[in-house]
């Protein structure tokens, strides 16, 4: 695994994003930061997905089910060529095949139309039933927010998932602790999430979201568990790289200005 | 020979399921009860139970129809429209996924369960829905020729279905065209639009009203969502009383879009018939007899009419 690599996708991945929201005035930045990291394992050490084989479906497949960090999946597209990079300046505006918030009838390497959260998971689980009836190995992979997690239907997918023995998805929690209206500690509290997804039947990895080796081992055990589907709770930072941004709820669903654009970019180059 | 429209459902499924390996056929814990289980013993691999989890039953239709298959999703109306409506806006409608939701024991006919199990507004929030075909076929016939359709239709598809055994309005011989209107009953000066059990009702209407002097046509509207609007119209134009007949709300049904298509082709005083409020728990041939949407109570309602602009 070259770490080096990893982290350049990372950081050019990590400064589009902010190129997009700030472009658009609108947009994700916090999350899709966050998960950048978990994002770039997975598209550049883990999913079988080039840019031949992503308008087929003979690949794996990726549900961002928290579908707000649309930002994220466009870069991580475009720097693994599915997407043109240039393209990335028209996200969120008129006529965009980049909508706000995924269309999979847009963009091949799209997998699922997300956005309503809560809804995602369900989506991957009906993908990993029809690999087994096509006895296609590929696997699915999905990430869910923890704020999302308090959707009651990602508890109906989870409960689903095991009782199917989707033991080819793989869904990443992406546990940054924070939710629109504050800490998720003290909104509703969806925390902890290992016991929960053990009690629900899953194989469960708990790792630092930030951490390219542990998010590989955890991918990569995740493929050896047999008749149960694998969650894999990683703790991540929100906004990471950002410094004004991490850890920050109000940095959700907002963009920075011009000025606080510069000082973005100027941490971002940084990495 | 009265079957359940659910029955023919259920039959019909499992004659496609083994045709067309791209098939699948989910269900809420109620796959005894809508049929959906008929279908799921022809081919158990491809049959998913989900359990009483309905939200998730959309997502997981919209996954499999994502990767090439043709789900079949059912449950009671209630459960499979209202309560899941925007996971089947957002899952299934905006991207275009081609799932079939079909609701049984629709309307008050579904009988002692009561309200919480009546739907009554599930034609109206269905055909809101960009992009959703919809459909409520009124006997055995037209629900299997509904369910040959929808299979090949490319895109989301409502069905709506009911609990009681209802008498043939067709026979098996009949030519369906589902996309358009069927004249049951050729009349003159009043027509009757009608859909599911209220056609068998509309047609028991018709026969009394005849005998009062009154000969009616009877339109039997199987496609609410694309609907036959030259078909429609055409009856809208050759008839002056106009009637509409559902075992649904008249706020947003079927009544509803003949008004619309009215408005917009051959404007006319529509009078929708139908459920005016909530049920209750009935047995059902009660129910409909309370609700004056029996045949009887259909006549009465469209005589007072009648009567009253001699």
């Amino acid at each position: 695994m070259d770490v080096e690599a990893l982290r350049k996708h990372a950081k050019n991945i990590r400064i589009n994003v902010i190129k997009q929201v700030s472009g658009a005035q609108s947009g994700h930045p916090g999350g899709s930061l966050g998960a950048a990291d978990i994002l770039t394992v997975l598209y550049f050490e883990v999913m079988d997905i080039t840019p031949e084989n992503a308008g087929t479906q003979n690949r794996d497949r990726f549900v961002l089910s928290k579908g707000h960090c649309s930002p994220l999946l466009y870069a991580v597209l475009a720097e693994k060529g599915i997407l043109p990079e240039e393209e990335l300046k028209t996200f969120r505006k008129l006529h965009s095949r980049l909508q706000g918030h995924p269309d999979m009838n847009e963009i091949d390497g799209v997998d699922m139309s997300t956005g309503s959260l809560g809804q995602g998971l369900s989506a991957a689980v009906g993908m990993a039933l029809a690999n087994k009836l096509d006895k296609n190995d590929h696997r699915i992979y999905a990430l869910v927010g923890d704020g999302e997690a308090e959707e009651g239907q990602i508890w109906e997918a989870a409960m689903a998932a095991a009782h199917y023995n989707c033991d080819n998805l793989c869904a990443v929690i992406d546990e940054n602790g924070l939710q629109i209206d504050g800490r998720t500690a003290d909104v509703i509290g969806p925390a902890p999430f290992e016991p929960k997804f053990e009690a629900f039947g899953w194989h469960v990895i708990s790792v630092d979201g930030h951490d390219y080796k542990a998010l590989k081992d955890a991918f990569d055990e995740a493929k050896t568990v047999k008749g149960k589907p694998t969650c894999i709770v990683a703790k991540t930072i929100k906004g990471k790289g950002v410094s004004f941004m991490e850890n920050e709820a109000s940095w959700h669903g907002k963009a920075p200005n011009a000025e606080l654009t510069a000082v973005a970019l100027k941490d971002l180059e940084g990495l | 020979m009265a079957k359940a429209t659910r029955e023919a459902y259920g039959e019909e499924l499992a004659k496609l399921v083994r045709e067309n390996p791209k098939i699948v056929v989910l269900d809420a814990d109620l796959a005894g009860s809508t049929n959906a289980a008929v279908a799921g013993k022809a081919a158990p691999e491809r049959f998913f139970d989900m359990g009483i989890a309905e939200a998730n039953m959309v997502g997981v239709s919209a996954g499999l129809a994502a990767s090439g298959y043709i789900p079949f999703a059912s449950s009671f109306a209630m459960f499979c429209t209202g309560r899941v409506w925007e996971q089947i806006r957002n899952s299934v409608a905006y991207p275009h996924l081609n799932v079939k939701i079909v609701g049984s024991h629709s309307g008050i006919t579904v009988g002692e369960d009561g309200v919480t199990h009546q739907a009554i507004e599930d034609i109206s929030i269905m055909r809101a829905i960009t992009g959703f075909a919809v459909f409520v076929p009124c006997d055995q016939h037209e629900t299997k020729a509904v369910i040959d359709y929808v299979a090949e239709y490319d895109g989301p598809c409502y069905v709506r279905l009911g609990r009681s055994k209802v008498e043939d309005v067709f026979d098996e011989n009949y030519k369906f065209d589902i996309t358009k209107i069927n004249v049951l009953k050729k009349g003159e000066k009043t027509a009757i639009f009608c859909c599911g059990l209220m056609v068998q009702s509309t047609l028991e209407a018709a026969a009394k009203l005849k005998e009062d002097g009154y000969d009616v046509t009877v339109v039997d509207v199987c496609a609410i969502k694309p609907c036959d609007e030259e078909g429609i119209a055409q009856i809208l134009a050759e008839h002056e009383n106009i009637f509409t007949v559902e075992e649904h709300s008249i706020v947003g049904g079927m009544g509803s879009m003949i008004c619309e298509v009215a408005a917009e082709k051959c404007p006319r005083i529509i009078h929708r018939i139908g459920m005016y409020g909530f049920g209750e728990s009935a047995n059902w041939k009660d129910m409909l007899r309370e609700y004056k949407l029996d045949g009887q109570g259909v006549y009465e309602q469209i005589k007072d009419y009648l009567d009253s602009t001699k």
